[in-house]
């Protein structure tokens, strides 16, 4: 094991103020379990989970109320004990409506309830086998946590003729304000540590990177202890303190030099998989301990809260217990962002509830907050200096404005990572992310829809 | 915007210093008929209002520094509609117009009213009122194109090498051209505002300004530092070439750019009919500046091409 800074710096990125100061030096606290839990089907990308309870059922901790539904999906387990007081379409941070199982926990359990047979029992990593270890994550429901919720299970089950030659471990935590993995990695290095070894013997005999931006040196420090004695090529990577470094493509660059290919290409194509800190302590819980995937660290912070805290609360907290946690709101919240600043979501309410993902909840003042009407594109090309996908941005904002959607995918949209930088540097306020998120939407429901229509035809010849 | 205002400020400072009252009336009237036109053209298209942006005050001010003091005022007020109506409000206004509205406004004006356009004030012409205006260097410096100045000595070399200004004088300004184009060194304080602010970068104007001294070197003649510090070199590299709008996005685009400016104007300079050619240079630049965009677009990280 050693130490190594970062040998390859990509193109552009940006430096927002990062604010980490207002909850760095809070150790993680665990919230007492809510009254009422708000637990989504679709905490994860890919397909929601199919509600397997109905209201009236009581559930037990770790029960599982959703199912994994398809290939690119994951399950979901009650984070509490409660009772199912109805099953409804709630919207997420990001806008998207989903079915979610709404818990009362302050229920008693009833009397007449059969002994719990589904609880998962501890597992010996060391002897069980690579596909009882895989089978254990995908049971866990856990998926990645820093933010895309890709299925854990999935990402390390490489499909054949492909291997995993690096595996990354994400703990750049580049958004401002947010330190929930930088806590982890403090508080929780040994069980990241039985993590790796887990994946390890996963994926096979594979080398280790663990990535941290150079600001977070007690990180790096608790790191370098826990993993002073593993065995193999592992390489603590401090990465420059530069947005979006925790992006996979940019990571993987940083930490190995190899350049993903665009989009339909994976890291994996490669030989690189990366984990973001948390879900692999979540993997050393599952397997070590039989602890699903039922909570995870969420940073509050923000002006306009009274304590900013890192909080260990159950997946389907309603963001307002988060902030009654933290003392209450400080003056008005102009703006309530889920996630950081940079990629996170301006949410309408505090009725929404932590999912799988929520790496931070942000209340910012007036004082933080810039209002602005955006103005015509004058062609500075700061967008394209500082677009770390080295994409014309520019451009693609004016196709999209104009509705030339053929345009922006000329111009390589579907590579764009959402990153914001663009729109950070904009000195006409432009939405350019926004832009670029249309277009591929857009783009996306097309090819969709032509799928769509291939498969129909080809289903009207097969019947004549 | 306003950054760009403020590095305009030694220059205009210097305009008026040299050139007086006249360098005065034409700035303010090019800064507010380009501001009226604007509001003007935005309410006729029934568009809201974007005098706010500044972007008028710039092509105002920008017009009137490249104009020579002392001319009629109705013509400043012409070419300012002109530059705002038909450079860049029918183009859609702010980001949209193909070539730098001042910079069309003065080649349009040029063409229109030849005579004035070229009558050029003496700097500190209150001093000596016997002769008001003069002619710029750049005339003298067009028949000296070829000739070996340092070991010829006929008669007409000779005259011209003593009527150009010192290079002391060129630096400061203390020569007749435009109100804005003859100070070197504010011109350049400036472009290094900009560059500092991060409005600009250094690739348009070191690469133009660096074409015009080779072409001048070896094209023989004048000294090549005069070719670079007469006419509209320099307020053409550092603020009219460099308008985000009308060039290239990407380094290697404005390294292109701003080499096709030198070479343009100094193929005008020493071939063409007019012994100026640095506005027309940026302006077919300008027109070339989508097909750079196109060779020059940035290759996205992780692609094959």
């Amino acid at each position: 094991m050693r130490t190594v800074k970062s040998a390859f710096k990509f193109k552009g990125g940006v430096h927002p103020d990062y604010n980490k100061e207002l909850a760095r030096a809070k150790p993680i606290e665990k919230l007492p379990c809510p009254a009422e839990l708000v637990v989504s089907m679709s905490q994860h990308l890919g397909a929601p989970a199919k509600c397997i309870v109905k209201p009236g059922d009581y559930v037990e901790r770790g029960q599982l109320i959703g199912e994994k539904n398809g290939f690119i999906s994951v399950c979901v387990r009650a984070p509490a004990a409660g009772l199912v007081k109805s099953v409804e379409a709630r919207s997420g941070a990001a806008g998207g409506v989903a079915p979610a199982v709404i818990l009362d926990t302050t229920a008693e359990k009833p009397s007449d309830l059969q002994p719990s047979t589904f609880n998962l029992q501890p597992l010996d990593w060391r002897t069980a086998s690579r596909e009882d270890l895989l089978k254990r994550i995908e049971e866990a429901g856990i998926c990645g946590m820093g933010g895309a919720g890709f299925p854990t299970s999935v990402k390390l089950n490489p499909p054949p003729g492909k291997r995993c030659e690096y595996l990354i471990l994400n703990g750049a935590e580049c958004e401002p304000y947010l330190c929930a993995d930088h806590h982890l990695m403090v508080e929780r290095a040994d069980r990241i540590r039985i993590g790796v070894e887990i994946m390890r013997k996963i994926l096979g005999d594979c080398a280790v990177r663990i990535a941290i931006e150079a600001n977070k040196p007690d990180a790096i420090a608790a790191m370098e202890k826990a993993f002073a004695d593993i065995s193999g090529n592992v390489e603590i990577v401090v990465l420059p303190v530069l947005y979006p470094q925790g992006s996979e493509k940019h990571q993987i660059y940083a930490t190995v030099g190899r350049i993903v290919p665009e989009p339909p290409a994976l890291p994996i194509d490669v030989g690189c998989v990366v984990e973001n800190v948390g879900t692999v302590a979540a993997i050393a819980d599952a397997v070590e301990k039989g602890e699903p995937l039922l909570e995870r660290v969420t940073t509050v912070s923000g002006d306009a809260v009274q304590e900013p805290k890192n909080i260990l609360a159950p997946c389907g907290t309603k963001y307002s217990d988060l902030v009654a946690f933290c003392g209450g709101e400080k003056g008005v919240p102009a703006k309530v962002i889920s996630g950081g600043t940079m990629m996170g979501f301006a949410v309408p309410n505090l009725e929404i509830a932590t999912t799988k993902t929520t790496s931070g909840l942000l209340l910012l003042s007036k004082n933080r907050i810039f209002q602005y009407s955006s103005q015509a594109c004058i062609n500075c090309g700061r967008c394209v200096r500082a677009c770390p996908m080295n994409l014309n941005a520019a451009e693609i904002a004016k196709a999209v404005e104009a509705d030339d959607i053929k345009a922006a995918e000329d111009l390589h949209v579907m590579t764009c990572i959402e990153c914001g930088a663009c729109s950070f540097s904009c000195p006409a306020y432009r939405p350019i992310t926004q832009f670029c998120r249309r277009a591929k939407n857009s783009i996306r429901a097309r090819i969709a829809a032509e799928k769509a229509k291939a498969a129909a035809a080809a289903a009207e010849r097969e019947r004549k | 915007m306003l950054d760009v205002i403020i590095a305009l400020l030694p220059t205009t400072a210097a305009g008026i210093w040299f050139f007086g009252l006249p360098a005065v009336w034409t700035i303010a009237t090019c800064v507010a008929t380009c501001l009226v036109t604007e509001a003007i053209c935005r309410l006729a298209m029934k568009r809201e209002n974007t005098i706010g942006d500044l972007s008028a005050v710039v092509t105002g001010l920008l017009l009137a520094l490249n104009l020579p003091a002392g001319l009629p005022l109705w013509m400043a007020v012409l070419g300012s509609v002109f530059a705002i109506f038909i450079c860049k409000q029918v183009f859609g206004g702010l980001g949209m117009n193909p070539f730098n509205p001042a910079l069309a406004a003065r080649a349009f004006m040029l063409i229109s009213f030849t005579g004035p356009m070229t009558t050029w004030l003496k700097p500190l012409w209150w001093k000596t009122p016997e002769a008001m205006t003069t002619a710029t260097p750049l005339a003298a410096m067009k028949r000296l194109y070829g000739c070996d100045v340092v070991t010829q000595a006929t008669p007409h070399i000779e005259k011209a090498l003593a009527s150009f200004p010192s290079l002391s004088d060129m630096l400061i300004g203390n020569m007749p051209g435009c109100i804005g184009e003859v100070s070197a060194l504010a011109l350049a304080l400036g472009a290094v505002y900009l560059i500092c602010r991060k409005v600009i970068t250094w690739h348009i104007p070191v690469v133009f300004l660096a074409t015009v001294w080779l072409y001048g070197y070896f094209a023989g003649g004048a000294p090549a530092h005069m070719q670079v510090l007469t006419g509209g070199v320099m307020i053409g590299a550092c603020f009219m070439a460099t308008d985000y709008v009308t060039s290239p996005t990407t380094a290697l685009g404005k390294v292109i750019f701003g080499f096709g400016c030198g070479l343009v104007c100094m193929l005008i300079r020493h071939l063409g009919s007019y012994p100026e050619g640095c506005s027309f240079a940026i302006l077919i630049m300008n027109a070339l500046c989508p097909l750079i965009n196109r060779w020059t677009g940035p290759k996205p990280f992780g692609s094959k091409k």
